[in-house]
């Protein structure tokens, strides 16, 4: 469980577009890592190589090294679906399977990986809904469509079925960005709980929300249009938002800037 | 001292709303005659030809022995028998056209979504797919006489019929599967990945069954039209007015080869051949739709 995460000279690169520029970053494990930046400066792009899924874009290319716990997961021996596998990830839009009952979707990750052993799966269901802080609200009707759900509870289902595989890492793409500020509580309160069993990295707008729910804080932002992004620094969360040594970062948390 | 009424009963300003422009609400009464005009002359004649179809046709296939017999023995102007030879041609024909079709146009239809892209490969199959939706079945009919029974050396059968008609159904399963396949999000794709799962069982698993009910309904509608092509049973199969189950060899009658054999017959017998056959296509062709309507509910994603 837990693992760490070292980043080393990562460039990335969308067709001839340079994307991200030399970016390098540890993530300690059990740990809330945010990334925050203006839209553009290649945050989500950085969350997407930390799993391979950049790479799922036609065109997209990747260099330099990224680590899981000093495996380098961009090595040509290493298969990018256990990497993907190891190294969950939660969207920034709920996206539960349409087809799939709510304990399907939950579950689907180990069932379509083989599992079939329905006591076991049933286990499975309810502690990863149990963790994702969704149980009591949906045990009568595990059967039910997943899309039935509001949009806060779809989310902690993807949480939900994104935990039921057991990563190591748990990767999230600005995930409240589109819910309401009582489901994003729920989200918040749910990312501290699973810092004790999961290294957490977290893309987000809200500066607030980093402020809450994080323990070390990357800024990332880009020189203009068409520049590659860039990490500006990255620190503490608490001396970011207090005093930090960028004053490029200073002034977009201030809301100087753009 | 005279005051002015007009003037204190006036607003100073203005309203900001006025009631709709005559130029506007005169285009609107125009675009809304067009519409309602252009509705009833697509109505019109489908409830023409329907209404004809029932008035002819329903009389006579209101008789059990429509259904069970075929027409073997009687004369041309004997009353009687039934088509059961002819709607079995249909079925199996139709069947197997669709058995072979359905695999080859899922699977490039899967090939040109999720892992053509750009290439020069789907490219030039688009291109082709294109062509061959617009190849007209008389062309397909001659193709394959000319490629199975002239090359080949086999007869004119069923099975060739039944060849002839994947042609022209591969082109529209492909289009259909395409088009449903491009609609599925591709955040589930992701969400898929994200959680281990190889991109093969994604698109199986996830992908497909997503986009299943719009698949079959394609499947249904093309396989209600083929049932219907009129040239490669002309060309490629013999009448028989019996029932022939041998699919591989010797004369299979099927509803359109009955209905142009039967226009040569100028008895009351034959005009009640082809309109019965008519609406039994007509009731197949249905029953066809309204199964995949029914699958499609079934199988489509819900949100209760």
């Amino acid at each position: 469980m837990a693992k760490r995460i070292d980043v080393k000279e990562l460039n990335l690169y969308y067709g001839k577009f340079h994307a991200v520029q030399e970016v390098s970053i540890a993530v300690p494990p059990r740990n809330v890592t945010a990334f925050i930046g203006p839209s553009g400066c290649g945050k989500s792009t950085v969350l997407r190589s930390l799993n391979r899924m950049h790479e799922v874009a036609p065109g997209a290319r990747v260099e330099g090294s990224v680590q899981l716990d000093g495996e380098d997961i961009y090595a040509s021996s290493v298969d990018p679906v256990q990497v993907r596998r190891t190294i969950g990830m939660v969207f920034q839009r709920p996206n539960p399977f349409p087809t799939m009952s709510i304990k399907d979707n939950v579950v689907a990750g180990l069932r379509l990986a083989g599992t079939k052993n329905k006591k076991q799966l049933d286990e499975v269901a309810e502690r990863s809904l149990r963790g994702a802080n969704l149980w009591n609200e949906v045990k009568d009707r595990l059967d039910r469509p997943g899309g039935g759900l509001s949009g806060g509870q779809q989310q902690r289902l993807c949480i939900a079925r994104a935990i039921a595989v057991q990563p190591d890492v748990l990767l999230m793409d600005e995930p409240c960005s589109a819910l309401d500020p009582i489901s994003t509580l729920a989200i918040e309160d749910l990312i501290t709980e699973l810092k004790k069993d999961f290294t957490i990295v977290i893309v987000t707008h809200n500066m607030q929300q980093a402020a809450r729910v994080s323990d070390q804080t990357a800024f990332f932002n880009l020189n203009g249009v068409g520049q590659p992004g860039r990490l500006i620094e990255v620190d503490d969360t608490e001396k970011i938002f207090s005093n930090p040594s960028q004053k490029a970062t200073e002034d977009y948390i201030s809301g100087r800037f753009g | 001292m005279t005051t002015d009424t007009a003037d204190l009963t006036r607003l100073a300003t203005p309203p900001t709303f006025q009631s709709v422009s005559g130029a506007r609400k005169f285009k609107n009464g125009l675009a809304t005659a067009a519409v309602w005009g252009a509705f009833l002359v697509a109505i019109v004649p489908l409830v023409w030809v329907l209404f004809i179809v029932v008035q002819r046709g329903l009389p006579i296939v209101v008789n059990a022995d429509w259904w069970q017999k075929s027409l073997n023995g009687l004369l041309s102007r004997q009353q009687g028998g039934g088509v059961y030879h002819a709607i079995y041609g249909t079925l199996v024909q139709g069947l197997v056209c669709a058995v072979i079709s359905v695999p080859i146009g899922l699977m490039v239809g899967v090939y040109l979504v999720e892992y053509g892209g750009r290439s020069r490969l789907a490219k030039a199959t688009t291109f082709m797919v294109d062509i061959l939706t617009g190849v007209p079945s008389i062309v397909a009919a001659l193709f394959v006489y000319s490629l199975w029974i002239t090359t080949f050396g086999f007869g004119r059968s069923g099975f060739a019929v039944a060849l002839a008609l994947v042609l022209l159904m591969v082109p529209v399963i492909v289009r259909t599967t395409e088009e449903m396949l491009k609609i599925v999000p591709d955040e589930l794709r992701e969400a898929s990945y994200a959680l281990g799962i190889p991109k093969w069982k994604t698109i199986v698993k996830i992908v497909i069954p997503t986009a299943l009910s719009g698949i079959l309904t394609g499947i249904m509608l093309a396989l209600a039209r083929v049932m219907g092509e009129t040239a490669p049973v002309l060309v490629l199969a013999a009448y028989a007015p019996y029932i022939n189950y041998n699919l591989f060899d010797g004369p299979m009658a099927s509803l359109p080869l009955l209905m142009t054999t039967e226009r040569s017959n100028s008895t009351a017998a034959g005009f009640d051949r082809i309109w019965g056959a008519a609406i039994t296509l007509v009731i197949i062709i249905t029953l066809f739709n309204l199964l995949a309507t029914v699958v499609s509910r079934v199988l489509a994603p819900k949100t209760k």
